[in-house]
């Protein structure tokens, strides 16, 4: 028996059996989960979402919650919706060339390298089918990683109304305070322009005193962690800016100023 | 048997403890354990691996060619880390995330080939499974340990439910950020490994080597 095993015939029937049986067990596993890790991932997505947009509460029931939030694509540099099938994803879409563009270094504040032409927003109505909230996905260059997170403005698309990452790599303690309820609670209210229309909101070192000058644009940057705070100004200003969706947000507060939010909706059924 | 089959089970838990004694699986003990829920599923994630690993190759321990026994044994083990994987990203996705890359560097972890190579290779399949979990037990013992540790002093809290009222939230405990960070891992172990050896003395490895006199007429120390 020992010695037959060692023979070159029966050690490739070995191997050729191990393998068969392993590939069939773990393809088994990978292909009879996969339904089940997809509706994973899709609502930790929504999740996140609804955590930017201070719309999660824990226990909730999140699919539900989420059909009052519709899912649109918009190019960046005009600012106009676009039609993208349902499964487009911006961050792959930011690896390819043909659909994204390499950012100058000077426009490159938040070190994307890459930014896809088409992103998407999410638009959250209240029970009266009123714009409340936009979201806005948003990502950039921390310390040690790159920020996933989102933005959630009101529908005057000039108030931010939240601000979460949904994925980072930043110092437990120090700059994964990120996560902080505190801290994400000094977002909501900040306006992102000033009086002349300039990107005004900005992460500040120490603590804003709420009598400064402009201090609706600012706040306090985290305790030792002044890298991803510098991240986390510029990721935000970027995404808020010309050459993320300030040409989005112009024509949705135009939208706004012009005839409320009914104009917001006439405006979304003509380019849907 | 009863006496030999406890053996097997509780001796890898302090008597021959993987990490404490062996040195193994030292990586993924400083990564996951900064607070204990990842700690508590790599320690499953790591029992299970261990224990079915274990008992699969001593099931064919005298079918395995001695040329290529130990891709063999890799076959197997990788197999079930991408199953446990599977399994955690489709019922505990958020921990998953969390735990990332690790799961998938069960595979390397020395304990589970350690113990294929060692014991499953000579044993019965039952006695293996059973070596298998005391393994793990012995992995989970230390990893609870740090976990534990770490999470209440980095955090304040264990398994996510706050103990200590921190400071940032306007509490009295200032949270020691070493704790969340791998260094600390590193210290407890060696502290852990300390107490295990203060308490089993007859593990204490001798000297590699003696000093040798040089100045002075009798040894250094």
């Amino acid at each position: 028996m020992a010695g037959n095993s060692e023979s070159v015939g029966r050690t490739l029937l070995v191997a050729l059996l191990v393998c068969l049986v392993c590939a069939v067990v773990v393809s088994t596993a990978a292909v009879s989960l996969r339904p089940v890790q997809q509706k994973n991932q899709v609502l930790d997505r929504q999740v996140n979402i609804l955590q930017a947009a201070g719309l999660y509460q824990p226990g909730m029931d999140v699919q539900k919650a989420f059909d009052t939030i519709e899912r649109k694509f918009v190019d960046l540099e005009t600012g106009e919706y676009v039609d993208k099938p349902e499964s487009y994803d911006p961050l792959k879409a930011a690896k390819d060339p043909a659909e994204s563009e390499r950012l100058s270094a000077d426009q490159d504040i938040a070190s994307i390298k890459r930014q896809e032409n088409v992103s998407e927003v999410y638009l959250a109505r209240d029970d009266n089918g009123n714009l409340s909230r936009i979201i806005l996905p948003v990502r950039g260059y921390g310390l040690w990683s790159t920020l996933y997170g989102f933005l959630a403005l009101e529908a005057d698309a000039e108030t931010i109304s939240g601000l979460g990452f949904y994925q980072h790599g930043e110092t437990p303690g120090l700059g994964g305070e990120v996560d902080n309820p505190a801290w994400k609670g000094l977002w909501p209210g900040k306006k992102l322009h000033d009086d002349s229309g300039d990107v005004a909101i900005q992460v500040v070192k120490g603590t804003v005193d709420s009598g400064t000058a402009g201090a609706e644009h600012k706040v306090d940057g985290l305790a030792g962690a002044t890298l991803t705070s510098k991240g986390v100004n510029n990721l935000v200003r970027f995404w808020v800016g010309e050459d993320g969706f300030g040409p989005y947000l112009d024509r949705m507060k135009a939208a706004d100023d012009g005839a409320g939010s009914a104009a917001v909706q006439a405006d979304n059924g003509g380019e849907a | 048997m009863a006496e030999k089959t406890k053996d097997i089970l509780f001796g890898p838990i302090f008597d021959n403890n993987p990490i404490a004694l062996q040195i193994l699986g030292i990586c993924s003990a400083l990564a996951v354990t900064s607070n204990l829920n990842t700690t508590l599923t790599m320690c499953i994630a790591l029992t299970a691996v261990t224990a079915f690993s274990n008992f699969f190759v001593s099931c064919i321990r005298n079918q395995i060619p001695g040329s290529i026994r130990m891709i063999v044994q890799m076959t197997i083990i990788a197999s079930l880390v991408i199953v446990v994987d599977q399994f955690l990203r489709a019922y505990a996705y958020s921990i998953s995330k969390q735990l990332s890359v690790f799961v998938g560097l069960i595979i390397t972890n020395c304990i589970v080939m350690g113990r294929v190579e060692a014991f499953a290779m000579k044993n019965p399949p039952i006695p293996s499974f059973l070596d298998g979990v005391g393994n793990g037990l012995g992995y989970s013992v230390i990893l609870l340990g740090l976990g534990f540790t770490r999470e209440l002093l980095g955090s304040g809290s264990l398994f996510g439910y706050q103990i200590l009222e921190r400071t940032v939230d306007g509490g009295w405990y200032n949270t020691n950020g070493l704790m969340l960070l791998p260094p600390s891992a590193f210290f407890l172990i060696g502290l852990f490994i300390w107490a295990i050896r203060a308490w089993k003395p007859e593990q204490v490895e001798e000297d590699v080597f003696k000093m040798k006199p040089h100045t002075r007429t009798s040894d250094a120390f």
